[in-house]
């Protein structure tokens, strides 16, 4: 079999032979209606029949991943698509560093990996939930069109779980595939897993700011997930991780042309001081300290997402070669972490304080700060931006103490500084440092739809190159097809 | 070679530092430091393996330059350097360095043959580069005709463009690269699209100086669009001719299997044109499988409909005939086992296939298995037809 192709023979696109394992393709197509049902009540509302210009992998290979051309959403070929195997891969940490991979799940890691899987999954579903009244305000069709290309890829990713879990885990992971299509964002009866992925997205500057540092986070935990020794759910995330490109694109570019409008704008209205809100905001821009109350509340909120500094969980799946590290087979180390240590931000003595702590059970503190130095660096190049249209302002993350409700700092209030603070400090300042209820109201204020070919809202600039080389009038989206 | 370089670059105003490219590219020519991502112009080989992975259009961006722009100069930059301007007696060399970017695009079509293939040793020298970007040469569009039935959802055009005085050598299966009129949004020129001429070297009409295209116009495809639009009069730049080894072999002795689907059949147009018009009563066979959906869709079939049994083998095969079951090229190859065979094993054999990337595999699949019920190993076979200038592949 060619692994590069994209096999069409059953109504599940894939690359995994589908076709040759009746039970597992009865199991998939037994779930596929149900899918397609959430698809329906929960994907995007009101563009299911709009035509949308999207990339739809038809091969694996670099050539073949990236098809661009109209499809309605409920016909995308969603597939189950693996990156190439290997032949020669060998666990490359852990307790089981040099092994070859394992094809199969070794028993006593089955529980360990079902959970990460499920996990996985269902922050999959849950970001397709949290956006999908966005469509109704969407700056621009390209944006539209963005918002689209995410929400059908982070539904592949859906499937790409679902099928390690079919394949995988017997009766188990039917149930829990079918749980995949039960639990529902922001629901208090049955919500998704994680805190961040219960919030809503409200506009656009929420999908941009979310897609920027929630989704980070997720392309972190695909990093080390492709690091596993269990081979299929490596190269199945090593595939996702190619898609996960294009969500941080989104969030980067996203926030970087609202940076460029409102430095245009105040330039154009000869207003220089960007702590000029009032003014700025009556050009029907977002004000830069808006932006950085935006990026403090996401940033917190994802890091959160990372669990506690310390953790047995995280240093059981290292161990067991389930889970790695950011970059794992660049790391200049021995891989199995048994006598060295990782210094770790902990509060000693009321003061955030950093510790010497043992590196295997500091593995999530490790990926947490390969997150922030990630996440950084777009900051900088959002400050070039600032620079460049020669506004006085620059964009800084928050101290990790700020904002937390997981981990250390879960209980203490610190500044952005990192400063701790007592809670009468915090309340005074807490709409100085995240958005207040006037800076959302503004917000929403803004999101009205723009949906004419070519054109961008307001509060946002053209992109530099559109998709696929595309000209900035191209019809990214048949609204009425 | 010119003195020029075409040097791939990577906008860094653009780019996410995602490493995508850096982990796609096979011969490790793109690295980064803590700020850009760039590409080591010393290892690019122009693969553009790269091109479409990327998620933000950083990655396709291309600067002339006489020496090329080191790792280090690229990571000190915050956006592209622009075009330097050269001066006007350097736009031969110019063009030539643009040539090599067309030049990679035909590797990449012709790599499903799996390793470097030499033209047919029969075959006739191919000029190649004689028109570039800056000097293209200028046809005139003589006519446009739809060859595919009107009510069919494929709108497939037969265009024929005179070239006047101008002298514009081609031989059946070069190729030709056509710049739609206009600018990117970064507002430099469109990017070339490469298209192989339908017609036999001495014109569409005989001695004519024209060459036919064969088009299929693409949902909002900016140089399909655009050459599917022209009219009679209509002016239009082309650039090449270019490719040198998916010739015809210039033998009456030579077998000649060609497969194709859609508009791969341009080049098969032109050999048989040539076939028809050079070497009446070949004794060589002539054997064409050809795919389509549906008839309505298959390009020129009223003109193959007129071609006689004697001059060409048409194998037809549609995969969405109401009442039909699905067949593909490969399916019908697969029927023909005994004469593939025994054509296979022929050295006077010469096998050419053209069309949409994939197809090359189902018919690879098919040859497999047809050589495995005779003991013999395809890919060895392959490999050493390729090598003798027998078996090519170009595809898109």
């Amino acid at each position: 079999m060619n692994e590069l192709a994209i096999s069409y023979d059953t109504s599940i696109p894939n690359n995994v032979g589908l076709s040759d394992d009746r039970r597992l393709l009865k199991a998939l197509q037994k779930w596929h209606p149900n899918y397609l049902s959430w698809w329906q009540s929960m994907g995007p509302e009101g563009f299911q029949d709009s035509m949308v210009y999207l990339r739809t992998a038809v091969g694996v290979d670099p050539k073949g991943w990236a098809k661009f051309d109209y499809v309605r959403m409920p016909d995308y070929r969603w597939g189950i698509l693996l990156a190439p195997r290997d032949e020669n891969r060998t666990i490359p940490f852990g307790n089981h560093l040099g092994e070859p991979v394992w094809q199969d799940i070794p028993g006593e890691y089955r529980s360990m990996l079902r959970r990460l899987v499920v996990i996985q999954g269902d922050t999959e579903p849950a970001s397709v939930e949290q956006q999908r009244f966005l469509g109704a305000t969407a700056p621009s069709l390209y944006d539209l069109r963005n918002l689209f290309q995410v929400n059908v890829e982070e539904a592949r990713h859906l499937w790409a779980m679902v099928y390690l879990l079919q394949k995988y885990f017997g009766r188990d992971g039917r149930e829990e595939s079918e749980d995949l299509l039960v639990r529902r964002s922001g629901d208090e009866d049955k919500p998704r897993m994680l805190g961040a992925f219960n919030e809503s997205t409200p506009d656009w500057l929420s999908f941009f700011m979310f897609t920027y540092f929630t989704d980070r986070d997720g392309k972190m935990q695909l990093e080390s997930l492709a690091q596993s020794g269990f081979d299929p759910l490596a190269r199945t995330t090593r595939f996702m991780l190619t898609e996960e490109a294009h969500h941080m694109f989104v969030g980067e570019s996203g926030v970087s042309r609202v940076i460029q409008r409102t430095c245009e704008a105040m330039n154009a209205a000869g207003i220089s001081d960007p702590n000029d809100i009032e003014n700025i905001r009556a050009l029907g821009v977002v004000d830069l300290p808006t932006l950085q109350k935006k990026a403090n509340l996401h940033y917190a909120l994802s890091l959160d997402l990372f669990g506690s500094e310390i953790s047995t969980n995280a240093a059981n799946a290292f161990s067991a070669g389930i889970k790695g590290r950011y970059h794992e087979t660049k790391i200049d180390d021995d891989h199995r972490l048994l006598d060295s240590t990782y210094p770790v931000l902990k509060m000693v003595d009321g003061k955030p304080t950093l510790v010497d702590e043992p590196a295997l059970t500091a593995i999530n503190m490790r990926l947490r700060d390969d997150y922030t130095a990630d996440a950084d660096k777009g900051l900088g190049r959002w400050n070039k931006v600032i620079k460049k249209l020669g506004v006085e302002f620059s964009f800084t993350l928050p101290n990790v103490a700020f904002h937390r409700a997981i981990g250390e700092f879960a209980n203490i209030q610190a500044s952005p500084a990192g400063t701790i603070i007592d809670e009468a400090t915090w309340v005074a300042n807490y709409d100085k440092w995240l958005p207040s209820s006037d800076d959302n109201l503004f917000i929403t204020s803004l999101m009205k739809p723009c949906h004419e070919v070519g054109q961008y809202a307001n509060w946002i600039a053209a992109p530099k190159v559109p998709i696929n080389s595309q000209p900035g009038d191209f019809e990214f989206v048949r609204i009425a097809a | 070679m010119s003195e020029f370089i075409r040097q791939h670059l990577i906008d860094p105003e653009i780019c996410i530092r995602c490493y995508t490219c850096e982990e796609t590219c096979p011969i490790d020519a793109i690295t980064h430091n803590d700020d850009n991502v760039v590409v080591d112009a010393s290892i690019c080989n122009y693969c553009m393996d790269c091109i479409s992975p990327c998620p933000t259009g950083s990655i396709d961006h291309w600067r002339v330059v006489r020496t090329a722009w080191s790792l280090e100069e690229q990571y000190e930059w915050d956006d592209l350097p622009e075009q330097e301007e050269f001066a006007e007696d350097s736009a031969s060399e110019l063009a030539e360095a643009f040539d090599d970017a067309a030049n990679a695009l035909i590797a990449e079509a012709h790599s499903g043959a799996g390793g470097r293939t030499p033209a047919p040793i029969s075959a006739a020298q191919a000029s190649v580069n004689l028109f570039g970007r800056s000097s293209p040469g200028i046809g005139t569009v003589q006519g446009n005709y739809r060859v595919t039935e009107a009510e069919s959802e494929s709108d497939v055009r037969h265009i024929i463009i005179g070239l006047g005085q101008t002298s514009f050598p081609v031989l059946e299966g070069q190729t030709v690269g056509v710049a739609p009129p206009g600018v990117k949004a970064d507002g430099k020129a469109n990017d070339i699209r490469l298209y192989s001429i339908s017609s036999s070297r001495d014109g569409e009409k005989r001695n004519g100086n024209n060459i036919s295209l064969t088009v299929k116009r693409e949902t909002q495809g900016l140089c399909s669009n655009y050459l599917c639009d022209l009219v009679a009069g209509d002016q239009v730049e082309l650039v090449g001719p270019f490719g040198n080894t998916f010739l015809m072999p210039n033998d009456p002795n030579a077998n000649i299997l060609m497969i194709c689907t859609g508009t791969g059949s341009a080049p098969f147009r032109g050999f048989t044109e040539r076939r028809r018009r050079a070497m009446p009563g070949a004794n060589g066979e002539f054997v064409l499988y050809f795919g389509a959906r549906t008839p309505g869709e298959l390009p020129y079939a009223k003109q193959l409909g007129k071609l006689p049994a004697t001059l060409l083998t048409q194998n037809l095969v549609y995969s969405r005939e109401e009442n039909q079951a699905q067949e593909y090229v490969q399916d019908r190859i697969q029927q023909h086992e005994s004469f593939i065979q025994k054509m296979l094993m022929d050295e006077n054999t010469h096998v050419f296939i053209c069309g949409v990337k994939g197809m090359e595999k189902g018919v690879d699949e098919a040859l497999t298995e047809i050589c495995e019920h005779n003991s013999v190993d395809w890919q060895s076979q392959k490999a050493s037809m390729r090598d003798a200038g027998r078996f090519h592949v170009e595809t898109y």
